[in-house]
């Protein structure tokens, strides 16, 4: 390695080093908090696996089975969220505006309605959201262009007619069923187990990412300009797409719509001047990983023992976060802000 | 050999024809001119011959081999085009955007090497901006802007370097002093300059070979003396225009 590469590799390994501690600190916290105080030595004995007392049943049963699809959920919607805005060229896009989360909603409230369980509600989740993403692609393909413009407007008006769909299921369903699907519409955290695939997509997903950071730098610079410099855009603009699509529909599979931590996570990052999608795509999964993990914490101990619905929280711990950040970086990046 | 060879080329834009059945040889050291009105399809043809349009008809060739069977990447090794306009929707500096001039010479999973970093360092100082590495490209005006889009093309140190308007949004002394470098850089290791532009006298200082685009398909190509004659430009531009002879060569101002 050179010296200059070696530097800039320095100041990289060290921001995800950094994020990975967060995440670490944001798990422990996770776990050690909640209606039942749990100390270090609770922690410990629980990890260790050779405690059966109430505090280590809760740590290991509850707790780490939704600190692990939290941060799991978050990684997802923060990595896809940063692929989307790329795809779409608009820094303001986020994993749901194509109608993935429509789709899937659609499919798990149908899942609900007929009270099938878990297993069903999360294959139906997956296989709506895949439909929409199927159904957004070949529409968008259409006569064989495949602009950014016609992708989003597609995207959005599909998404437009899963809300109405939406909107329809919510108002034929019995009352009784009502609050669960409002819940599942907001992001809930509280019916997962440990999401074994959802960490396999996310692993996979980022190294495919990972490996197409440098083209993805470039198709920053528009379309053309990544044409001339040698990147096969529209090979990538579809993978891209498919790509952000999956890592979606797992998310919301596993959690249901969780909002804006893809919208503001990659955001986040690029206002503190990260701009390299090497370094971008797996620190935005660390950091879109702990903000939920810290927002499902919230979620479930603030009003406890009433559960919030993660999603409210992920708005109003990111909300003030973001715009602290806008204000802060509206001197370093004027033109940006 | 040739850089680049277009063989019975037909090319339109939105059914508007640009050129029909045009032969066109690029050869090493050449310097070549793409006159014409507004619309009549000088930036599609340029994008034509970097493949990023197809042509309706006729084959464009490199190497001898057919640009439309070469991967991209082949390509931006061989041909760089400077874009009339840049489309940033992302914040980058002018070190992280003149570093992209080297993605079609780094393999898939390689990270720029110091003797990249050294290649853009070159390039942002042969364009005046060694000073600016660190700045957002959105704060620059549109005149360095343009400049950086040069130092990028030379960071990626094509053979053919196919430039539309690079002169737009450049003061006089950085006009003359762009087109020199391209000009030296064409000048040196078999390369070739292919520049889309309406300033007739920068045209005439910078090119030897002229291909005029008259909007309904018909073209004419050739040298100076052979093409650029005052009733040829009139037709192109159906504009009244006066030759004046000068020391430095032929000026050209509208009637």
């Amino acid at each position: 390695m050179t010296a200059v590469g070696g530097t800039r590799m320095i100041r990289a390994t060290s921001l995800l080093a950094f994020l990975m501690l967060l995440a670490v600190c944001a798990a422990l916290i996770s776990l050690m908090t909640g209606s039942i105080e749990s100390g270090w030595r609770d922690l410990l004995a629980a990890l260790s696996g050779n405690s059966d007392d109430t505090a280590a049943v809760v740590i290991m049963e509850l707790r780490w089975p939704r600190t692990a699809a939290a941060f799991t959920t978050g990684a997802l919607l923060a990595t896809a969220g940063a692929l989307m805005q790329v795809l779409l060229r608009n820094p303001l896009a986020d994993p749901y505006v194509l109608g993935v989360s429509g789709g899937a909603a659609t499919g798990a409230l149908l899942a609900m309605l007929y009270g099938l369980g878990t297993l069903w509600l999360h294959g139906a989740a997956f296989g709506g959201a895949l439909l929409s993403m199927l159904l957004v692609f070949a529409l968008a393909h259409g006569s064989g262009s495949w602009s950014s413009h016609r992708l989003l407007l597609t995207g959005v008006v599909v998404a437009a007619g899963w809300g109405a769909v939406i909107s329809f299921l919510l108002a034929v369903s019995p009352d009784q069923g009502l609050r669960s699907m409002l819940f599942w519409l907001m992001g809930d955290l509280s019916f997962t187990g440990i999401p074994r695939a959802g960490a396999g997509v996310l692993l996979g997903g980022l190294v495919l990412a990972v490996a197409l950071g440098r083209p993805l730098n470039i198709l920053t610079h528009g379309e053309q300009t990544a044409a001339a410099l040698g990147v096969t855009v529209p090979v990538l603009r579809r993978f891209i797409y498919l790509l952000a699509s999956l890592l979606t529909a797992t998310a919301v599979t596993v959690a249901g719509n969780i909002g804006f931590v893809g919208l503001i996570v990659p955001h986040m990052l690029r206002l503190l001047g990260l701009r390299d999608h090497r370094v971008l795509l797996p620190a935005a999964a660390l950091l879109g990983g702990s903000l939920l993990v810290i927002a499902d914490t919230l979620a479930r101990t603030v009003l406890a023992p009433r559960q919030l619905p993660v999603g409210i929280l992920t708005a109003l711990v990111g909300v003030p976060l973001f715009l602290a950040l806008l204000w802060h970086g509206r001197d370093r990046h004027p033109a940006q802000a | 050999m040739a850089l680049l060879q277009a063989q019975h080329l037909d090319v339109s834009v939105a059914g508007i024809p640009v050129c029909r059945d045009l032969v066109l040889q690029i050869e090493p050291g050449d310097s070549w001119c793409i006159l014409g009105r507004n619309g009549a399809g000088k930036t599609t043809l340029l994008h034509t011959l970097a493949g990023l349009h197809a042509p309706d008809r006729g084959t464009l060739t490199l190497d001898g081999t057919s640009l439309a069977t070469l991967p991209r990447k082949r390509i931006a090794r061989h041909i760089g085009v400077l874009f009339q306009d840049h489309h940033d929707a992302f914040p980058a500096t002018v070190l992280e955007t003149v570093l992209t001039g080297r993605h079609p010479w780094l393999g898939p999973l390689q990270w720029e090497t110091a003797a990249d970093l050294a290649l853009a360092r070159e390039a942002l100082a042969a364009v005046d901006l060694a000073g600016l590495q660190q700045r957002n490209v959105s704060t620059l005006s549109g005149g360095e802007r343009r400049r950086l889009g040069i130092a990028t093309l030379l960071t990626q140190d094509p053979y053919l370097l196919l430039l539309d308007e690079p002169a737009n949004h450049l003061d006089i002394h950085q006009q003359v002093r762009m087109l020199d470098l391209l000009g030296q850089r064409a000048a040196s290791g078999g390369r070739a300059l292919c520049i889309v532009m309406h300033d007739l006298n920068l045209a005439t200082r910078y090119c030897d070979r002229f291909l005029l685009l008259f909007g309904d398909g018909t073209t004419l190509q050739g040298t100076h003396d052979a093409v650029m004659t005052e009733s040829n430009l009139e037709r192109l531009y159906r504009h009244p225009l006066r030759r004046i002879d000068h020391a430095n060569g032929p000026l050209w101002i509208p009637a």
